[in-house]
């Protein structure tokens, strides 16, 4: 979230993002990024070429933060998780953050418009740490109408952006397409205190649709229609809570386990060992998330 | 020829390299198809549409969508793809959209999977056509890459010496150009002069496979390789595989055709650093999440699709 008042005490993304790359990067490959870094501050052609070429210079290695880099990201940014990022999405990001501020919009712009799948993914993920983030829900919108699944999750997974900054039309439709082109819902944060009527009745649509046409049913779906159930969509969620699916039924249970409606209780009640998994923590939406990426 | 399965008589698996193929042009079948055939790389050439852009934007949208989506859909079915980025010579004729693209260029020579500019060179050897492709000859000395060159369909001969005869005075080192589209009449001076020799397997247009097996025959394999060129016109993407085997039929030896089918693409194209076994064979981990993703197909061509072609039903 946006706060105002501890700004000032608060280290850059930028700062944080050099020094993970100043205990990481060769001299030759840190000696590059300074140059590129200060000539970046002078032309747009500059800052693009070297954006480009960042790989080939400093590597893609992944960065494996250690648990205070991470609070380091937090500190910087809250929610900011950048799990997985690399050496060469650093470097790009410092390029980018380097050049002068009113350069900054132009430059994105053209960078996504231009980018290849490598860029548009370092662009996407580092929305959150970007200056006035809150204008950027078009671009970020934008990121998400796209069909390269990893282009997409870079906006939709592990990012703090869509919900500090989506209103809920924008966050309905990214967890739907979520869904739709076969990504996953537990890696987007915020997904449980983002939850709204709206949306469970979109997601319950959505799966008729999907029974009609036979085709399966992502479990995950039902995360989003458990905190709003009611006696109509009962029905439903049975349907998955008897579904042979694998996972359809532990997701099932967990969207019982959320809803305050004693028809849910229940039903969930009927299956004591699921409904004590649920309370151990041994029947999870991680798990579920778990179960059905890799199988 | 039935070949469902990518893998030779001695039962290993094949693998090919198509370093010419408009894949933006083609369906998702001949993904599938060129896949099962042991495809394992491609290389989409910028070209043009088979009707001229009017405006730099158009052109721009089509350079991003080679380094971006088209990437990612070849990704979807295991093949790494590649581009060249370049002006071609028929849009060199409109000297506004050309000053526009050679403007644009350079944001894209850099970008990952890029591995030559090209394909440029002549159509109807006009003076426009000349200038950008002296232009562009420049651009690829100053980013030190590889040349991919279109020759022309009318005038083939001559247009192919004049072409050589420009690469020369520029002073570009032969080794790092690939001349493309050659026949029976431009491959030896092609050879002669050290410039990588392609051809094209295209219907009735370009080479047929049975002359080129004729080729390799008379010729070897050193410094020539394989296209298929297919594109929006009628063209055959399992060209590549489809020679491999009528060269095996026909008695040329494996060490040639895995040079003229694989290997000699991969060390012509690898001088850009941009395009390496590894690629496919061991990707990195953030390679694998970003060009492979959502697909159990790892490891390129060597998992191949069952053909379904028989099957009416669409699920």
């Amino acid at each position: 979230m946006p706060q105002e008042s501890d700004s000032a005490e608060r280290p850059t993304a930028l700062a944080v993002l050099e020094s993970w790359l100043q205990r990481r990067l060769t001299a030759d490959a840190k000696g590059w990024l300074e140059e590129k870094k200060s000539t970046a501050l002078l032309e747009d052609r500059n800052a693009y070429l070297a954006f480009a070429l960042a790989p080939r210079k400093v590597g893609k290695a992944d960065l494996q933060l250690t648990d205070d880099e991470f609070e380091e990201a937090l500190a910087a940014c809250p929610g900011w998780t950048p799990r997985g990022w690399t050496t060469d999405q650093a470097a790009r990001l410092i390029l980018l953050l380097a050049g002068p501020a009113d350069c900054f919009g132009r430059r994105l712009t053209q960078l996504c418009a231009t980018g290849d799948i490598g860029e548009q993914v370092a662009l996407y993920q580092a929305l959150p740490i970007y200056p006035d983030p809150a204008g950027l829900t078009a671009r970020a919108a934008e990121g998400l109408r796209t069909n390269i699944i990893p282009v997409f999750e870079a906006v939709a997974h592990a990012n703090p952006y869509p919900r500090t900054y989506f209103d809920e039309a924008a966050w309905n439709q990214m967890v739907l397409k979520a869904l739709f082109i076969g990504s996953s819902l537990h890696p987007i944060q915020g997904i449980d205190d983002r939850a709204n009527a709206s949306l469970a009745n979109t997601m319950i649509d959505y799966a008729h649709e999907r029974w009609a046409a036979g085709r399966p049913v992502s479990p995950e779906l039902w995360r989003c229609v458990g905190p709003f159930l009611d006696d109509e969509c009962l029905a439903d969620l049975e349907r998955a809570w008897n579904s042979p699916e694998p996972m359809a039924r532990e997701a099932a249970a967990l969207a019982l386990a959320a809803s305050d409606l004693p028809a849910a209780k229940t039903l969930l009640a009927s299956d004591p060992q699921l409904a004590k998994g649920i309370d151990s923590g041994a029947v999870s939406w991680s798990l579920v998330h778990e179960t059905i990426t890799v199988g | 020829m039935a070949a469902d399965s990518p893998s030779d008589s001695s039962d290993e698996p094949i693998r090919l390299i198509d370093p010419h193929v408009h894949m933006s042009a083609r369906t998702t079948d001949d993904y599938e198809r060129m896949a099962a055939s042991g495809v394992v790389a491609l290389i989409e050439p910028a070209f043009w549409l088979g009707q001229p852009r009017t405006t730099i934007g158009a052109y721009k949208d089509y350079l991003s969508s080679l380094v971006g989506f088209e990437r990612f859909r070849a990704a979807q079915f295991g093949i790494r793809h590649y581009c060249t980025i370049g002006l071609n010579s028929k849009e060199a004729n409109n000297e506004e959209l050309a000053e526009a693209v050679m403007e644009v260029l350079p944001l894209y020579l850099q970008k990952e999977g890029v591995v030559a500019v090209g394909e440029i060179g002549y159509d109807d050897q006009t003076d426009l056509e000349d200038r950008y492709l002296r232009k562009q000859i420049e651009l690829a000395k100053e980013f030190d890459m590889v040349i991919m060159i279109h020759t022309p369909h009318r005038d083939k001969k001559r247009g192919t010496s004049r072409t050589m005869d420009v690469l020369e005075e520029h002073g570009v080192d032969p080794g790092k150009v690939a001349i493309d589209h050659n026949n029976e009449e431009t491959v030896q001076e092609v050879l002669d002069r050290g410039f990588w020799a392609a051809f094209t397997l295209y219907p009735n247009t370009k080479m047929g496979n049975e002359r080129m097996v004729e080729i390799v025959r008379e010729y070897g394999s050193e410094r020539i390789f394989i296209d298929s060129a297919a594109d929006w016109g009628v063209s055959d993407p399992l060209a590549v595989s489809k020679t491999f085997r009528l060269m095996h039929e026909r008695g040329i030896t494996k060490a040639d055709i895995e040079q003229v089918c694989y290997h000699n693409a991969l060390a012509c194209y690898g001088q850009s650093g941009q395009i390496k076994e590894e690629d496919w064979t061991q990707p990195l981990p953030i390679d694998q999440r970003n060009l492979f993703h959502g697909n159990s197909v790892l490891r390129g061509g060597q998992t191949p699709r069952v053909d379904d072609s028989d099957s009416l039903v669409i699920e």
